[in-house]
């Protein structure tokens, strides 16, 4: 499969949007037209193609773009890529799994070629042609997670596990929203999601931390967490919060459907082999709102859910001043009729 | 917008004497009565393995004279924090295995003892910990990263940057900070008026 990538910015003039493919496969994450948290984890099996599923390690037309913007963003603030020193092992564990995802599944664009511990690794997108020792950091222009990371869409958090936890101790987080890795490095599960609203009382953190500490290896899983963004920025960290943050008062009745976006992240769990460490991908996807209402499901489907949202999770997530606007120009596309179960456009 | 008590917030403890080889003892001014108190409790010979070390307002001598009285096998009495954590860092690089750290003081006191300790590899099940005194906070800007000690309003300017951050309960261990962010980032100058609130 060839991608044609797009060339577009997440930051100043903002002329990211998607293409009429990139809407079809974009991943919808409401399977019912209202939402509370849930212990919402499936496994990472590949689905059909024309999906996001159909690698598991998903590229597609935005690649490119993405990985100019964590340049930008690492250039500017180094502290968006740390690992704890006793997460090397990790990162080469990393580095082997998203090299052999991305050259299986986009055999165009990525070669890997091995002959015992000296691999051949080509980007073709990024005009990368490496040659490097497997396990021997000073062979890679970084450390092996950033090395990789910087080629890979989506943040990356790698989860040391130990005392029956998990602890945060090394990441790669450019395209977040609103929290920090520099601040969050070292904590344990209950710890980082500490500011999550109603989640611990409901139990979901203790069933989810179970859950995520018997991962299996080579039994990937995943679940979709998401939030809504104004202008299609990857970078709302809380570092940049005063430069992002007056955006939030841009919206109005006319530009809602182009400034507002949903944003979703496919977030995978895996277990690595040498290390037993657990690399949690969280994968953004971003889509404006008149783009998401070309599927008339979606349309009725984010409408409700939006306008009966819980006013602590609207908070949480950031929506309190546009929530309204957005809740209006979304009722337009909701003429009332029934939805089907299921994320997928009819 | 104010968040109650979150899972990263620190929770303390009393100080108790607990089993163990060697008892290393930290306490700015405010803590030392806890250090007192756990003597209380204490067998005999727990002071003989113990070395105390005090920060700041500790060199007063009405502080001074009830650790003194305890008759520590080392008594370390330093002028500032900063010098009683370094000291720590040097008797914590040195100790062996059955070493007890206790910490008694504010939450910038404990905070920074902890950080000091896990860095030198101390369990973190091996600290016991007691506030007293102010609850002031020790904040990290998110923005420009600076540390600002002793924070007692909601918000605070930050010393940095000028900006004013709002004080969040989610606290770093490895930082020894609560996290400090924009509070009026959304609509510059419209920052409320800081209130003492961490007294
Ligand atoms: C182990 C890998 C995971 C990592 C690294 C991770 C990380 C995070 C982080 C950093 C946040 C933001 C917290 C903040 O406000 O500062 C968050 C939010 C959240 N996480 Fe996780 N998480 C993980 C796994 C899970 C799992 C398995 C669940 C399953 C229920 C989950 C549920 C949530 C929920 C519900 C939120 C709030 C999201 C929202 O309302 O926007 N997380 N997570």
């Amino acid at each position: 499969m060839t991608i044609t990538f797009r060339r577009e910015t997440f930051r100043d003039d903002y002329n990211f949007s998607n293409s009429a493919v990139g809407i079809r496969r974009f991943p919808f994450p409401f399977d019912r037209d209202h939402y509370m948290y849930a212990v919402n984890i499936e496994p990472h099996v590949k689905g059909h193609p024309g999906t996001i599923y159909e690698s598991l390690i998903d590229v597609d037309e935005h690649y490119v773009a993405e990985m100019q913007d964590r340049a930008l963003v690492l250039a500017e603030d180094p502290l968006r890529s740390q690992s704890l020193p006793h997460m090397e092992l990790a990162g080469w564990d990393l580095l082997e799994l998203l090299m052999e995802q991305l050259a299986a599944g986009y055999p165009a664009h990525f070669e890997l070629r091995r002959s015992g511990k000296r691999w051949r690794w080509v980007n073709r997108p990024l005009g990368i042609d490496d040659t490097f020792v497997f396990g021997a950091a000073s062979t890679l222009p970084y450390g092996p997670m950033e090395y990789i990371t910087r080629q890979a869409q989506g943040d990356f958090c790698i989860l040391d596990q130990r005392d029956g936890n998990l602890w945060m101790d090394a990441g790669m987080v450019t395209t977040q929203a609103d929290w920090s890795l520099d601040f969050d490095l070292g904590m344990n599960f209950m710890e980082w999601h500490a500011p999550v609203p109603r989640a611990h009382e409901m139990g979901v953190f203790d069933r989810a931390l179970k859950f995520m500490l018997n991962l299996g290896q080579g039994q990937p899983m995943r679940r979709f967490n998401w939030t809504m963004t104004v202008n299609p920025r990857l970078d709302t960290s809380p570092e940049t919060y005063p430069k992002w943050g007056p955006d939030r008062r841009s919206v109005t009745a006319d530009n809602v459907g182009d400034k507002v976006h949903l944003r979703v992240e496919l977030q995978s769990f895996w277990r690595l082999p040498r290390s037993n460490a657990i690399v949690f991908p969280i994968r953004c996807y971003l889509i404006k709102l008149e783009e998401l209402v070309t599927v008339p499901k979606w349309a009725r489907r984010m409408h409700r859910v939006l306008r009966d949202l819980p006013p602590d999770l609207v908070d949480y997530k950031g929506l309190t001043r546009w929530r309204p606007i957005a809740v209006d120009y979304l009722a337009a596309f909701d003429d009332g009729a029934a939805t089907s179960p299921g994320i997928w456009p009819d | 917008m104010p968040e109650t008590s979150i899972k990263s917030r620190p929770v303390y403890g009393t100080l108790a004497p607990q089993p163990g080889t060697r008892h290393i003892l930290l306490a700015d001014g405010d803590g030392a009565a806890a250090i007192v108190d756990l003597a209380r409790a204490a067998p005999p010979e727990f002071f003989e393995r113990a070395h105390i070390i005090t920060a700041p307002a500790a060199g007063a001598m009405a502080v001074r004279a009830p650790l003194r009285a305890l008759a520590p096998a080392v008594l370390d009495e330093t002028d500032r924090l900063a010098a009683a954590l370094s000291r720590l860092a040097e008797v914590l690089a040195g100790a062996g295995m059955g070493t007890r750290l206790y910490v008694a003081g504010t939450e910038g006191t404990i905070g920074q003892a902890m950080q000091v300790a896990l860095d030198a590899g101390v369990e973190l099940g091996a600290i016991a910990t007691e506030h007293r005194g102010s609850r002031a906070r020790r904040v990290q800007c998110a923005h420009c990263k600076t540390f600002i000690d002793e924070v007692t309003t909601q918000p605070v300017a930050c010393s940095g940057c000028g900006l004013m951050l709002f004080v969040r309960d989610h606290y770093s261990r490895r930082l020894a900070a609560f996290q400090g962010v924009c509070v009026d980032a959304e609509e510059p100058g419209s920052a409320p008026t800081p209130e003492e609130v961490f007294t």
